[in-house]
């Protein structure tokens, strides 16, 4: 790879379309979707049949679809919140804790990204079966603080280890605890990763299909909601017009969350100098 | 060793995951009032020693007393001392103003008197005009001065300072030398300051801590550890010193007398032990207590001169004795010009009157 990039003659030109078909590849079925939501045709094939704005007008007035929106955002909100606080303790305890056993815990909490959706979903589904609280939405929610744990804790963990460790013991020489260190200069410095964590975990629970079909009791979320709308042909269109807002809000969401994620370490990593080396 | 003790360390060890050890059995007594300086090369342990005041380190054994009580098992917060940090580890989510307050804050002192405290500690670091600014439009220079204006306000007993000036650039540095000395001596505060820099550390310290491999090598005032570096590696850390091997051959009342090689160096008895145990003993001769003439006279050996550089007052002198020896050699310009260049030989001899050295191992 890099003995191709370093001639640029014959070399760059071949990256060039490397990468060209590498992007063709990943982003050509997503673009179908929004393309064929505007095709004024029921079925999804080419030629194109002409512009309409019509399945988007299907989307509103549909209860079972807003009820299977209001149950992913709750569930979303919900799922967020409590992978994102999980996030900052786990990765916090491990780089500022300095114990093994904190350490165990972060590396455990990181597990769910090698585990197969499936996997998760079965031993969740007999879990909350077993404890008797069954398939409900509060069971969506614990599932989907699983799975996006790892995202969380691996996004405040970057982020606390970016923050030079004297700034720790600063604070703490200066007499604050180590909660008021937490709080008061650790907390703020790390907030745009916060809100990074959150909306990646937010992504994750709302995009999320494999557990929430396994836990979803008698409330659908959008994924799933999705999936029951692909048994009706007619419905397509629709889907796919739902399918393209769905897009472009995760984009824009996820946008936002690397956005705020490169402004928290720009903002220590911008300082002339870097921790000091202990002799 | 002084009468009064603030800060006491007690066979202090400190050994890092992996065997590295950082501290080995450091005994050490800081007066209060004094200008303390913790100076060797890096890995030396000179800012273990201070991180493990400080508490940012546990030391693995030994104990460290402060006014007489042990303070070796409190955490920072716990422990009133303060310290100036080499990346100064200024909060950047808080303006110059919030960042010196932030201890008096922590101490619940009520907001007034905080205000006012800031500002004299601004205005003793010379940052007043700067209370409202931001850490990030501050300069390299100013940034040290408002961390030292963070730690200063929560009236210490120690003050602890580490590479404090090393991120400067070499003017800046200068000045800021003399800066802290004057707020040392106008606050009456004890400082302790871990730096690698000699010349910085011989031009405002009271006392100089030389560490080397986790041990102290010497502890004397600036001008002592020059003039009677007790150990080799003290005289090649403090200035350039000639390291030559020589033995004991009499001794003229106060006078000792060496000889390394042909060369005969005198000693002041009352200043070096007296060994006449016809063992080689390293005598340690700076540069400018070698004279080189272009004759050969009385108590002279010859060498060869392999370079001459330019010192500003001096010429220095690189040459190698006949027997093998590399010496260096300190000469008056007026007196050295013209006569001197490569591959001469020239006649070496110590100065009268020279402040030699035996020098341990």
């Amino acid at each position: 790879m890099s003995t191709v990039a370093n001639r640029p003659d014959t070399g760059g030109s071949w990256l060039g379309a490397y990468v060209v078909a590498y992007l063709v590849f990943l982003y050509l079925p997503v673009a179908l979707i929004p393309l064929f939501s505007f095709n004024d045709s029921i079925q999804a094939a080419f030629p194109l049949q002409g512009f309409t704005l019509g399945w988007y007008g299907t989307l509103t007035g549909n209860s079972a679809l807003s009820g299977a929106l209001l149950s992913s955002l709750m569930v979303g909100l919900a799922a967020a919140a409590g992978a994102t606080l999980c996030g900052i303790t786990i990765a916090y305890m491990e780089i500022y804790g300095r114990s093994p056993l904190a350490w165990a815990i972060s590396a455990i909490s990181r597990l769910p990204f090698l585990i197969p959706g499936v996997i998760v979903g079965i031993s969740l589904l007999i879990l909350v079966n077993l404890s008797g609280l069954g398939p409900s939405r509060l069971a969506i929610v614990l599932g989907h603080v699983l799975v996006a744990l790892p995202t969380t804790v691996l996004v405040m963990r970057g982020r606390f280890a970016s923050i030079p460790r004297s700034m720790a013991e600063a604070a703490l020489d200066l007499g604050a605890s180590d909660w008021l260190t937490f709080r008061r200069v650790m907390l703020p410095l790390s907030l745009p990763a916060i809100g990074s964590a959150f909306m990646l975990a937010f992504l994750t629970s709302f995009d999320e299909f494999i557990v929430a079909f396994f836990l979803a009791g008698t409330e659908p979320t959008l994924p799933l909601y999705i999936w029951s709308q692909l048994r009706f042909p007619k419905s397509l269109p629709t889907v796919m017009a739902l399918g393209t807002v769905i897009l472009t809000v995760s984009i824009v969401i996820a946008g936002l969350a690397e956005l705020l994620r490169r402004r928290g370490l720009s903002q220590t990593t911008s300082r002339p100098l870097s921790a000091g080396s202990f002799t | 060793m002084p009468n009064e003790v603030l800060l006491r360390l007690e066979a202090v060890s400190k050994r890092f995951p992996g065997g590295v050890v950082g501290l080995d059995a450091m005994d050490l007594e800081v007066a209060p009032g004094e200008f303390l300086s913790l100076l060797g090369p890096s890995g030396c342990g000179k800012t273990t020693s201070l991180r493990v005041t400080a508490g940012f380190e546990t030391p693995t054994s030994g104990r460290i007393f402060l006014d007489g009580r042990d303070i070796t098992a409190l955490r920072p917060f716990d422990r009133p001392v303060n310290t100036v940090f080499q990346d100064y580890a200024l909060f950047p989510h808080m303006n110059v103003a919030e960042n010196v307050g932030f201890g008096l804050s922590l101490r619940k002192v009520p907001a007034a008197a905080q205000r006012k405290q800031v500002a004299t500690a601004l205005d003793m670091v010379g940052l007043g005009e700067k209370i409202s600014a931001r850490v990030a439009e501050l300069s390299g220079g100013q940034r040290q001065r408002v961390a030292l204006a963070r730690a200063i306000v929560c009236k210490p007993r120690i003050l602890l300072l580490d590479e404090p000036l090393s991120a400067l650039d070499a003017h800046l540095r200068e000045h800021m030398q003399m800066e802290l000395k004057r707020l040392q001596s106008s606050l009456g505060m004890t400082f302790v300051m871990v730096t690698h820099d000699q010349t910085e550390a011989l031009s405002i310290s009271n006392r100089i801590v030389v560490m080397n491999k986790g041990r102290i090598e010497q502890v004397a005032s600036p001008a002592l550890l020059y003039d009677r570096p007790a150990t080799k590696f003290v005289a090649g850390f403090i200035g350039t010193m000639n390291l030559l091997e020589a033995r004991l051959v009499g001794r003229d009342g106060a006078t000792l007398r060496y000889m390394s090689g042909d060369l005969p160096l005198e000693l002041s008895a009352d200043q070096n032990e007296v060994s006449a145990d016809g063992r080689a003993h390293t005598i340690g001769v700076r540069p400018e207590d070698l004279v080189a003439t272009p004759s050969a006279g009385l108590a002279t050996v010859p060498a060869k001169i392999e370079s001459v550089v330019f010192h500003g007052r001096t010429l220095r002198m690189h040459a190698q004795l006949i027997s093998g020896a590399p010496v260096i050699i300190d000469a008056s310009r007026q007196a050295a010009e013209t006569a001197f260049d490569i591959g001469d030989i020239v006649h070496v001899r110590q100065r009268p009157g020279a402040n030699s050295v035996v020098l341990k191992a």
